[in-house]
């Protein structure tokens, strides 16, 4: 059989196994069915919850902070990122500030975000345009430097203007870089999407898992989190297949990898 | 001794079977310098596999020192094309040179000592502590070769290894190659698509056919055992030798369909 | 002469936008009323009281204890499968689905499932830093572990380099630059992980410790911890990089020819 449909099947074989175990391991009692449900009571919650309205609200909610807060601190990036990666000096002086800015982890921002807020969607908003921005910025600058600067001088000697040269010569060589960014920035804003509806209480999955939790509904905390899952699951593949369309325009060999 | 008997090799890939050899059988003697020439596609890099234990064959045998090659039989170095490929780069080059001999449970002393003398054999002895990648093309593939002989083989394999080096270079690699089996007098095999290399180089040269590979033809090379680009190169009897090679290639390529798939 | 001036003009392309900034907070902060914006001045002062000896050693350390544990088992727990997992193609395929769902998971999410599991202590900490670190670990080792060069593999394969050998000298080796990406990846992770784990119900740790200024209202107070975390995220970083230069040496030499050719 082809290659394809030989993964293909191990794959869905592995998912398979993975779900009768985790059905096993409570009913065979090694494991206690407070702390862990059975695979089919878990997907039992799962569809029923997926009847009612409030899973859709939850999940609408999620996503849309994730997505407000994706799409403010990508264009910030991009815009910040192009500014200052096309000029040197700009690129030298800032060097430090955002080397030193990044590592400083966002969460660090949840408690300002709790007295400002409270348990809105800015609250969360916050944290998620910070994480996501650095992601981006980064990923923007890189693209920035790799542009060749046969093609620059090239460009410039045609004598063609600023705008036309990010147009023609950084912005595709900056694309892969751009997409790769895109996915490592989705994926961190979603992470502290989540953390945000846990911690400050915006609404959303997060919220519900934790009510859900306090509450003592294991089965009804499996199946949210298996919706989380889900959920970015989807975002990987979606960015990823970006991404591998970005890379496949490009001409260049790249080095930087996937998570 | 490399005894090659009825060697047959045959592909599965994406469906197809491509017969890569044949059937190849010949011997090359203690010591000896053979040399493989063939079209592309003839199967040539398949072989040395095959005899380096890295290919399990289809049908038939090799046998290397008096044993039945079923792995990497012990005593055999291979010295591949890509030399920027088969050497480590997060090592520095004496330390390429003494992993094998590491693997091989040496104590230190010795596998210094044996380091070295490759190293100086080749010409580098003065590039021990430098990164494989902080040197040329040539260099490269000389601490490759160092590393084959400080692992003091009964059996040398070389897989076309100056092909991806230029010609100036490939002339030193060439003399370098032939006075190391001088000195050592290891068996030799040498795969090659240049005819002239492998005339100037061998003792001998099998020449392959196209797919489905055979033995076309098992050349002596009577040329005098000192030889040198300039001299050597213009005799007359290299100019015979180089032309029959070259007529039989250019035959058994027309005779056959184009090889299959690119199977060298 | 010439190098003091180059070292002076990299110093200055080091501190003159940071020196600015820092100023310009000082200055329009200066006469804050606001009851959550205080006075750089303020803040400065709470965090020369607040980070004393006794806290640093009753809170920072334990918390960084708790990342180093998690980090460290992440690592091996990491790279162990991801070799593993990597050397398979089967085992790669069978994987892959179930590892790509639990990978998507966020982190903080399964704190309340950690938390049913490990109980209260310490041990819980530990583990959502664990979960969320290993992933990127794992996947990169798998994905380094993948992309061995073939003709490096038959090269030890004919040296008959084999098993413990084999492993260190050409997989692992061979993956590090790949790993060493995810391990940057886990560290930035680790220090969010380890940050949320002790919010909400924990004895000590700086994000309890923030927590806990932010509650009292004592907002000067908590500013100087998001300071201090903004130091450590830094310091962490610092000596990531280092650790980076000594491990993948070769490669950034390697890297450096091949950019020249």
């Amino acid at each position: 059989m082809s290659e394809r449909l030989h993964r293909l099947l191990l794959g869905l074989a592995g998912l398979a196994g993975f779900g009768l175990l985790l059905e096993a391991l409570p009913r065979w009692g090694v494991v206690s069915d407070r702390y862990l449900p059975p695979t089919s009571r878990i997907l039992g919650e799962l569809f029923e919850r997926a009847r009612h309205r409030p899973l859709w609200d939850a999940v609408f909610n999620t996503l849309g902070t994730w997505a407000i807060g994706l799409v403010v601190a990508v264009a910030a990036a991009v815009v910040l990122g192009m500014v200052i990666g096309t000029v040197p000096l700009l690129r030298a002086f800032t060097a430090s500030t955002i080397e030193f800015l990044r590592p400083i982890p966002s969460v660090a921002w949840i408690s300002a975000a709790i007295v400002l807020y409270g348990p809105v969607k800015m609250g969360t908003l916050l944290i998620v345009v910070y994480a996501a921005f650095w992601q981006m910025l980064v990923q923007v600058l890189h693209g920035v430097a790799d542009v060749d600067p046969v093609a620059r001088d090239t460009a410039r000697s045609y004598r063609l203007g600023p705008l036309a040269r990010i147009r023609w010569v950084t912005l595709p060589t900056a694309l892969p870089y751009l997409a790769t960014g895109l996915r490592l920035a989705a994926t961190v804003a979603l992470i502290l999407t989540v953390t945000g509806e846990l911690f400050v209480g915006t609404p959303g999955l997060g919220a519900d898992i934790l009510r859900a939790s306090s509450s003592g509904a294991t089965a009804g905390v499996y199946a949210l989190v298996v919706v989380t899952g889900l959920l970015g699951v989807a975002a990987n593949l979606l960015f990823r297949t970006v991404e591998r369309r970005a890379l496949s325009w490009h001409p260049s060999v790249r080095t930087e990898v996937p998570a | 001794m490399l005894e090659v008997r009825g060697l047959h090799k045959v592909y599965d890939s994406h469906g197809r079977r491509v017969e890569a050899i044949g059937e190849l059988t010949f011997a090359v003697e203690d010591g000896q310098f053979a040399c493989v020439v063939g079209p592309s596609g003839c199967g040539k890099t398949t072989l040395l596999r095959c005899i380096a234990g890295l290919l399990p064959a289809t049908a038939g045998e090799v046998w290397v020192e008096g044993s039945r090659v079923t792995g990497p039989p012990p005593g055999l170095a291979v010295v591949f094309q890509e030399y920027g490929r088969s050497l480590f780069p997060w090592l520095r080059v004496r330390d390429n040179v003494e992993l094998p001999l590491r693997a091989a449970r040496m104590p230190r002393a010795k596998r210094r000592d044996l380091a070295n003398w490759a190293l100086a054999a080749v010409g580098l002895e003065d590039a021990h502590r430098a990164y494989p990648w902080q040197l040329s093309g040539g260099m490269q593939q000389r601490v490759a070769i160092a590393r084959a002989i400080a692992y003091q083989p009964r059996v040398l394999l070389m897989d076309e290894p100056f092909a991806a080096v230029d010609a100036q270079t490939r002339a030193d690699l060439e003399d370098l190659i032939r006075s190391v089996w001088q000195r050592l007098g290891v068996t030799l095999l040498f795969v090659t698509h240049d005819i002239d290399e492998a005339v100037y180089l061998g003792e001998r040269v099998i020449v392959l056919s196209a797919a489905p590979t055979h033995i076309k033809e098992d050349l002596p090379i009577d040329l005098p055992a000192e030889r040198d680009q300039l001299t050597t190169r213009g005799d007359p009897r290299f100019t015979e030798l180089r032309a029959q090679i070259y007529s039989l290639i250019q035959k058994s390529k027309q005779a056959s369909p184009a090889p299959s798939k690119e199977l060298s | 002469m010439r190098v003091l001036g180059w070292l002076l003009w990299r110093l200055v392309l080091i501190f003159a936008l940071p020196a600015v900034l820092v100023a310009l907070w000082w200055q329009l902060s200066a006469d804050s009323s606001h009851f959550l914006f205080r006075p750089l001045s303020e803040i400065w002062e709470a965090f020369r009281e607040t980070w004393d000896r006794q806290r640093l050693v009753e809170d920072v350390l334990p918390s960084l204890n708790r990342l180093a544990r998690g980090y460290a088992l992440s690592l091996v727990l990491g790279i162990g499968l991801g070799v593993l997992v990597g050397s398979s193609r089967t085992l790669r395929s069978l994987l892959e689905p179930v590892l790509e769902f639990l990978r998507a998971i966020p982190p903080p999410v399964l704190i309340p499932l950690i938390a049913l599991f490990a109980g209260l202590g310490d041990a819980r900490r530990v583990v959502i830093i664990i979960a969320g670190c290993v992933w990127p670990i794992l996947l990169n080792t798998v994905e380094g572990v993948r992309a061995v060069d073939e003709v490096l593999a038959d090269t030890c394969r004919s040296y008959r380099i084999r098993g413990g050998r084999r492993l260190y000298h050409l997989v692992l080796r061979s993956a590090s630059p790949q790993i060493m990406t995810g391990a940057r990846q886990a560290l930035a992770i680790g220090i969010i992980l380890m940050v949320i784990g002790e919010l909400q119900g924990t004895q000590d740790g700086i994000g309890h410790t923030i927590e806990q200024f932010q509650t009292s209202f004592q907002y000067a107070q908590m500013w100087s911890g998001v300071i201090l975390l903004g130091l450590l995220g830094v310091a962490l970083s610092l000596l990531f990089r280092l650790a980076d230069q000594w491990v993948l040496r070769w490669y950034h030499g390697l890297r450096a020819t091949e950019k020249e050719r």
